[in-house]
């Protein structure tokens, strides 16, 4: 039915933690352009499965294909704009000496570096606070610059862990829309949340739980599935709180 | 270009953390200074060398707290001298002994002079007064107002360079890892050696400047004996501190926090400061003096010493500085392996 060639392709991955197996025998694909949310309670997996697709981690068993090449694979990196679900920023330096940082570590130099800066800064609407260092930024200010830093290489594909964690409604519709027009000019996004309208708004969802993949659909697929009406009960249908 | 954006990161994250670049510049000057002051010399035996033709001193001599060695010709005392295997020769100038110090360790010179006259007057009772037998006393190396921390002073320099740049280096090495941002640079088409000579040369600019503060401090406000080239113990206190800058960021990998870095003091730091030449190795099991010459410091503080008590050059040194180089890319390839844990590309 659908015809976009997948840019992301999982196939029966497997990873342990000794002998700790954290994901399961999971496969699934995520299309061009659309936005692919993760879905599943704490622990069952995410970040893990995240981390596989970056490349940073490695499967244990079955294939990650990034783009049609096999991960991992330094080059595809710099397809990848990655937000990690814990802030990784030098608290020490200002939001610019950070993002200046990141910058070059992409290519980006000069005046392209500079408009880039600012407009990712906008987006997250952290503009004012350009030169502030990040150790007397808040909690949801630092989530906004480390989502900053992920947009700023105009990378074709988002991996985002919880990226609206801490960050109040207002703004995360803003981004939300952000997201949505960088849908439209061709970038894919995965995105792990644990928030239930954020869920609605991806183009399909799927559902992990102690690392198996219990369902990949679009959401409202995923409530005809299930028979419920919200995204919150198909959660905890598939939590297993809900039979 | 991704080298000089890591690079240029430490050195700005330097510039933020003012009480880091205290330690590094102020505390090795501190410590420095007091041991200079307090520094007081233990007892030594010396060992003696003596010519052919100096019979009657000899016995007095080797009633002495002393260890005598005969050599055959003037030559190879000369020879055994320069080569520091013994730290006095004595050969005879008509019936006046005539006595060369090695010069460098004044604790050792302290003891050669002290033997020489207790077993002047065991020749001579007290009735026929101080006269001919009487040495006369020349050095080789140094001379004989050197004090305590002239021979102390490289090594210090050597030590404490190494200590306080392996700390530093380790732990901000680390951090990278605690606070996740090493993870972040791993997702980045960055390659692990671009992470550790980034490292190196952020580092390495920082060191430049202190390396030249504490070798200027030592040399002319403490006024350590200083024989050799200011720019040979520049380069030594540098590649000192290259040893120690990757040794850290190496052995970073193996410390889960802040406190097991510390942990690594007593493991590396304090060892190779007894196996640096601070106290005479030749005691030491054979195994011991072995391990000394597995450390960097060793050939940091043997060529210091070279360079600023005997006043050696370049041929004296070579050996140290190729040594102190290979460990930095020793340490920096193991470092890159050691990265392979966190992403195998
Ligand atoms: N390095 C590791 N070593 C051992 N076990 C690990 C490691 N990383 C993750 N795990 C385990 O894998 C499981 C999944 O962890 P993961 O971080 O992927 O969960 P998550 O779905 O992202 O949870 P959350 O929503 O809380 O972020 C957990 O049980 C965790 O203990
Ligand atoms: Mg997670």
């Amino acid at each position: 039915m659908n015809q976009v060639k997948p840019v992301i392709e999982v196939t029966g991955v497997d990873r342990s933690f000794g002998n700790k197996r954290v994901l399961k025998n999971i496969t699934l694909q995520v299309d061009e352009a659309e936005t692919f949310g993760i879905l599943g309670p704490s622990g069952s997996g995410k970040t893990t499965l995240i981390k596989l697709l970056t490349g940073i981690d490695e499967a244990t068993s079955g294939e990650v294909q990034l783009l049609g090449v096999r991960m991992p694979k330094l080059k595809m990196l710099q397809q990848i704009g990655y937000m990690a679900q814990a802030d990784a920023l030098y608290t020490e330096l200002s939001a610019k000496e950070n993002l200046e940082f990141f910058a070059s570590l992409y290519g980006l130099k000069g005046g392209n570096r500079t408009r880039r800066i600012r407009d990712v800064m906008e987006l997250v609407n952290l503009q004012e606070h350009l030169r502030k260092r990040v150790d007397q930024y808040s909690g949801g200010m630092k989530r906004r610059l480390s989502l900053a830093i992920a947009l700023l290489h105009e990378p074709p594909l988002l991996l985002l862990d919880e990226p609206t964690v801490g960050i109040d409604p207002v703004l995360r519709r803003s981004i939300w829309q952000e997201l949505k027009a960088l849908n439209r000019k061709g970038t894919t996004i995965v995105l792990t949340t644990h928030v239930m309208d954020e869920a609605e708004k991806c183009d399909r969802l799927a559902m992990i739980r102690d690392g198996v993949l219990l369902a990949v659909d679009t959401p409202a697929g995923l409530l005809q599935a299930t028979g419920s009406a919200t995204i919150e009960e198909a959660f905890l249908y598939y939590g297993g709180v809900r039979q | 270009m991704r080298i000089r954006a890591i690079t240029q990161r430490i050195l700005q994250q330097f510039i933020h953390d003012k009480r880091t670049m205290a330690l590094m510049f102020i505390a090795p000057l501190l410590v420095l200074s007091l041991m200079s002051l307090v520094f007081s010399s233990p007892a030594y035996e010396p060992k003696i060398g003596v010519s052919a033709d100096t019979a009657v001193f000899r016995t007095a001599l080797e009633a002495q707290q002393a260890e005598v060695t005969g050599y055959g010709d003037v030559d190879s005392g000369n020879a055994a001298l320069k080569a520091g295997d013994i730290d006095a020769f004595i050969t005879m100038k008509g019936s006046t002994p005539s006595v060369v110090l090695e010069g460098s360790n004044p604790a050792a010179n302290r003891a050669v002079i002290m033997a020489l006259q207790e077993a002047a007057q065991s020749l001579q009772p007290a009735a026929s007064g101080s006269g001919s037998h009487m040495p006369q006393i020349s050095y080789l190396y140094g001379a004989q107002d050197m004090k305590t921390i002239d021979r102390f002073g490289p090594i210090m320099i050597g030590v404490f360079v190494f200590f306080f740049v392996f700390l530093i280096a380790g732990v901000s090495f680390l951090r990278e890892r605690t606070t996740g941002t090493l993870e972040r640079l791993l997702s980045t088409p960055l390659k692990r050696w671009e992470i550790v000579t980034g490292y190196v040369c952020g580092f390495g600019i920082f060191t430049i400047f202190q390396a030249l503060l504490i070798s200027w401090f030592s040399i002319q406000v403490l006024g350590i004996m200083m024989n050799g080239s200011f720019g040979y113990v520049l380069l030594m206190t540098l590649l000192l501190s290259m040893s120690a800058l990757t040794l850290g960021t190496l052995l970073s990998a193996f410390a889960a926090n802040e406190l097991q870095m510390i942990q690594f003091i007593p493991l590396v730091i304090v060892p190779q400061i007894f196996l640096s030449g601070l106290f005479p190795l030749d005691t030491l099991p054979l195994w011991l003096q072995r391990i000394g010459l597995a450390t960097p410091i060793y050939y940091g503080s043997e060529a210091l010493m070279d360079i600023m008590l005997r006043g050696q050059g370049w041929e004296d040194i070579a050996r140290d500085v190729f040594m102190l180089i290979g460990f930095s890319l020793l340490f920096m390839l193991l470092n890159v392996l050691a990265l392979r844990k966190h992403r195998r590309m």
